[in-house]
C-alpha cells in the first residue's frame, strides 16, 4: 500500500474512532448523533444558524466533557509516536521510549515542581509544561551521557541507564507530592506517573497542539538527516550530515514534545515505543513516511485506549497508562525475545 | 586531487598516525596497505573528513577540507567504509537513496534526477534487481554492492574504500575490485589483502606503526623486504602469469618470530 493510501486510511479510521469515543460512555449516544452535535457546532462557530434537535444535557457531554478529553488524546497519542520514532533514531535503537528511558519520568518531576512550589505557578498551564520541559531535558541528557561507552551506546546499557533514571526520577516525584503538603496533589499522584487524560478542558488543547504541529515541522525538515542517522554517525558525516549536532537539536524537540505532552497527561508508557515499531512494518524506515503514519497511528491508538480506560471498568475509571503498560510490556518482551532469536542465528 | 602533509592523530597517549604525507592524482586508483592496527583505517578516516588531524593539513583540489562546507564535501567524495549491523531494515532503494542528501533541499520530495541516479547507480554495480530488497535479506557481497551504489549516487569524483573485500569470498572481492576500477572514479583504498592490492592499484603506501614506509608503484614497494619489515612474514614476489601484475605467495619458517 503507498504511503498516501495509509495516510488517507488513518484519517478515516482516527476520525471514526474519535466519533465512536466520544459516543462511548455511561451515557449511551449514537455516533450519528454525536457527529450531528459537532457538526452542528463547528458550524456555528464560523456562522452557520444550527437549529440543534439534540437534549441539552447530550451536548454538554458531547461538546463540554467527552470531546476535549478525546481531542487531547488524539495529539497526546501523536506526539508521543514521533518522540518514540525520534529517540529511535537518536540512539539507533529500536526499544527506546520516552517512559522507558526516564524522560517522560523527568517531565513528571518538572511539572510536579512547578506545581508543588508553585515558582511559576501563575502562569498555569505553561508554567506547569515549561517545567516538564526542562526535567524531561536533564533526563534525556543525563541518561544519554549514562549510557555511552566509547562514542557507542550499547543497548542493554541504555536501557538500564533508562531504567535505573526513570526509576530514580519517578521516586523523586513521589516525594515532591507527599511532602508538598497539598492534598490535589497527593490524590493527583497516579496522574502524573500512570498518566491519565480525566477532565481536559478545551482551553488546555491549545499548547499542546501548537507544539505538536510545530514538532512535526521541525522533524519533517529533518527527515533525511534522521534517515542518515539510523546508518550511524559515520555514514551520517560522510553523507554532509553532522550527527553530534543533529543530536543535541533533536533532544530539545524531543524534550520539548514529551514535557508538553506529560504536562497535560501524565507520563503515559509505551506509546512511543509499539507505534513506531508497528509503523515501521507498514511503511519501512524512511522518515518522510514513518513521522507523518507514527503520528496519525498513534492519535489513533491512544484515542482508543483512553476509550477502553475510560468505559471498561465504568462507574470507576483507570489511568490510561495502566492499559498502555498492559499492551506495552509484552510488546516489548516479544521485542526483545526476536532480537536475540535474530542475534543467535 | 588531494594531497595530505604532516597528518598526526593519537589517543590515550599513543600515537596512531605519524606525520603522514601522501597524494592521489586524477584517475589513480591509490592502495593503502599496513599490518592490522597500523593506522591504515585511522588515517583514511582523517581523509574522508570524519577525523580532525591534530596536526597537519589535507586539500582536495587545493581546498583546505576543513574550510570546506559538509554537503560541498559529501557532494564531491564518497566512502565505503566498513558496514555497520543496524536493527533498522530499508530497502536497497531507500539505501542508496540516503546517496543523494547532500544534493537534496530540506523539504524537496525526491526529483526524476534522484531517482534516476539511483536507478543508474544499482545498475552499475549490477543490482538493479535488488531495488526493492530489504538490506537484511541480501547477502554480504550484494549489501557491499548496494553500499557502493549508494556511495555512487553521491556522485563523488574521489572514492574512499575502507577495506571493501573484507568478509567476501575471493570471487566476490575480484568482483568488488574489478567493478572499482571500471567506474572511471579516482580511488583511495584501504586493502590488507597484498594480492588484491597488487593487482588493482596503481599505486601503493606502505604504513607501518602509524607512518607511511614505502610508496610506489606495486613492484616498488611490495618486496620482500618490505613485507618482512611491516608483517613478519616471508615471501616471493613474482610476476603473475596471466595478469602480469606482482604476486605474491607467503611462508613462514619454524623458528620465526619466536
Amino acid at each position: 500500500m503507498k504511503t498516501s493510501a495509509w495516510l488517507l486510511t488513518l484519517s478515516a479510521l482516527l476520525l471514526l474512532a474519535v466519533l465512536a469515543s466520544v459516543a462511548w460512555g455511561s451515557a449511551q449516544l449514537d455516533v450519528a448523533q454525536v457527529w450531528a452535535i459537532v457538526r452542528g457546532q463547528v458550524l456555528q462557530r464560523i456562522g452557520v444558524v444550527v437549529t440543534p434537535d439534540w437534549p441539552v444535557q447530550h451536548f454538554q457531554i458531547v461538546w463540554m466533557i467527552r470531546l476535549p478529553r478525546v481531542l487531547m488524546a488524539m495529539l497526546v497519542g501523536a506526539g508521543l509516536a514521533l518522540v518514540g520514532v525520534v529517540m529511535q533514531a537518536v540512539v539507533r535503537n529500536p526499544l527506546a521510549d520516552p517512559y522507558m528511558l526516564g524522560v517522560s519520568s523527568g517531565a513528571s518531576v518538572g511539572a510536579v515542581s512547578v506545581l508543588a512550589w508553585g515558582v511559576f505557578a501563575a502562569a498555569g498551564l505553561y508554567a506547569i509544561a515549561a517545567g516538564a520541559f526542562i526535567g524531561a531535558l536533564a533526563a534525556t541528557v543525563l541518561v544519554y551521557l549514562l549510557a555511552q561507552q566509547g562514542g557507542r551506546i550499547p543497548p542493554a546499557r541504555l536501557i538500564l541507564s533508562g531504567v535505573a533514571v526513570g526509576y530514580m526520577l519517578m521516586g523523586v516525584t513521589s516525594l515532591i507530592v507527599i511532602t508538598s503538603g497539598q492534598r490535589d496533589l497527593a490524590s493527583a499522584l497516579m496522574t502524573w506517573t500512570m498518566g491519565s487524560l480525566a477532565s481536559t478542558q478545551w482551553t488546555a488543547l491549545g499548547l499542546p497542539a501548537a507544539v505538536l504541529l510545530a514538532g512535526m515541522a521541525l522533524l519533517l525538515a529533518q527527515a533525511r538527516q534522521l534517515n542518515a542517522l539510523l546508518a550511524g554517525d559515520e555514514t551520517a558525516a560522510t553523507l554532509g550530515v553532522a550527527a553530534e549536532g543533529l543530536r543535541r537539536q533533536l533532544f530539545v524537540v524531543v524534550s520539548l514534545l514529551t514535557g508538553v505532552m506529560v504536562a497535560v497527561s501524565g507520563a503515559i508508557g509505551f506509546v512511543g515505543l509499539v507505534i513506531p515499531h508497528i509503523t515501521r512494518m507498514l511503511v519501512g524506515c524512511e522518515h518522510r513516511r514513518v513521522l507523518p503514519v507514527s503520528a496519525l497511528l498513534g492519535a489513533l491508538f491512544l484515542v482508543l485506549v483512553d476509550g477502553a480506560a475510560r468505559t471498561w471498568f465504568a462507574p470507576m475509571e483507570i489511568p490510561v497508562g495502566v492499559i498502555t503498560a498492559f499492551i506495552g510490556g509484552p510488546f516489548f518482551i516479544a521485542m526483545l525475545w526476536r532480537r536475540a532469536a535474530r542475534e543467535e542465528r | 586531487m588531494l594531497r595530505a602533509q604532516g597528518l598526526c592523530w593519537g589517543a590515550g597517549g599513543r600515537q596512531i598516525v605519524r606525520d603522514a604525507a601522501l597524494h592521489v592524482e586524477v584517475g589513480e586508483c591509490v592502495g593503502l596497505i599496513g599490518p592490522n592496527g597500523c593506522g591504515k583505517s585511522t588515517l583514511l578516516r582523517i581523509l574522508y573528513r570524519v577525523l580532525a588531524p591534530q596536526r597537519g593539513q589535507v586539500w582536495f583540489e587545493g581546498q583546505d577540507i576543513w574550510r570546506m562546507e559538509p554537503r560541498a564535501f559529501a557532494r564531491q567524495t564518497a566512502v565505503l567504509a566498513q558496514a555497520s549491523a543496524t536493527a533498522f531494515d530499508s530497502t536497497a532503494c531507500e539505501a542508496v537513496m540516503l546517496g543523494r542528501l547532500p544534493h537534496q533541499g530540506r523539504f524537496a520530495a525526491d526529483s526524476a534526477q534522484d531517482r534516476r541516479m539511483v536507478h543508474e547507480s544499482l545498475a552499475r554495480v549490477g543490482a538493479a534487481g535488488l531495488a526493492g530488497q530489504r538490506m537484511s535479506t541480501l547477502s554480504g557481497g550484494e549489501r557491499q554492492r548496494v553500499l557502493l551504489a549508494r556511495a555512487l549516487a553521491q556522485e563523488p569524483r574521489l572514492l574512499f574504500l575502507d577495506e571493501p573485500t573484507n568478509h567476501l569470498d575471493i570471487r566476490y572481492q575480484l568482483e568488488l575490485m574489478r567493478l572499482v576500477r571500471g567506474l572511471g572514479i579516482t580511488v583511495l583504498v584501504v586493502l590488507h589483502e597484498l594480492n588484491i592490492a597488487a593487482q588493482f592499484c596503481d599505486r601503493l603506501y606502505l604504513m607501518q606503526a602509524g607512518a607511511l614506509v614505502a610508496s610506489g608503484t606495486p613492484r616498488a614497494v611490495l618486496t620482500p623486504e618490505a613485507i618482512h619489515g611491516a608483517f613478519g612474514v616471508r615471501s616471493v614476489v613474482d610476476e603473475h602469469p596471466i595478469t602480469g601484475r606482482a604476486r605474491i605467495a607467503y611462508w613462514m619458517d619454524a623458528h620465526d618470530n619466536e
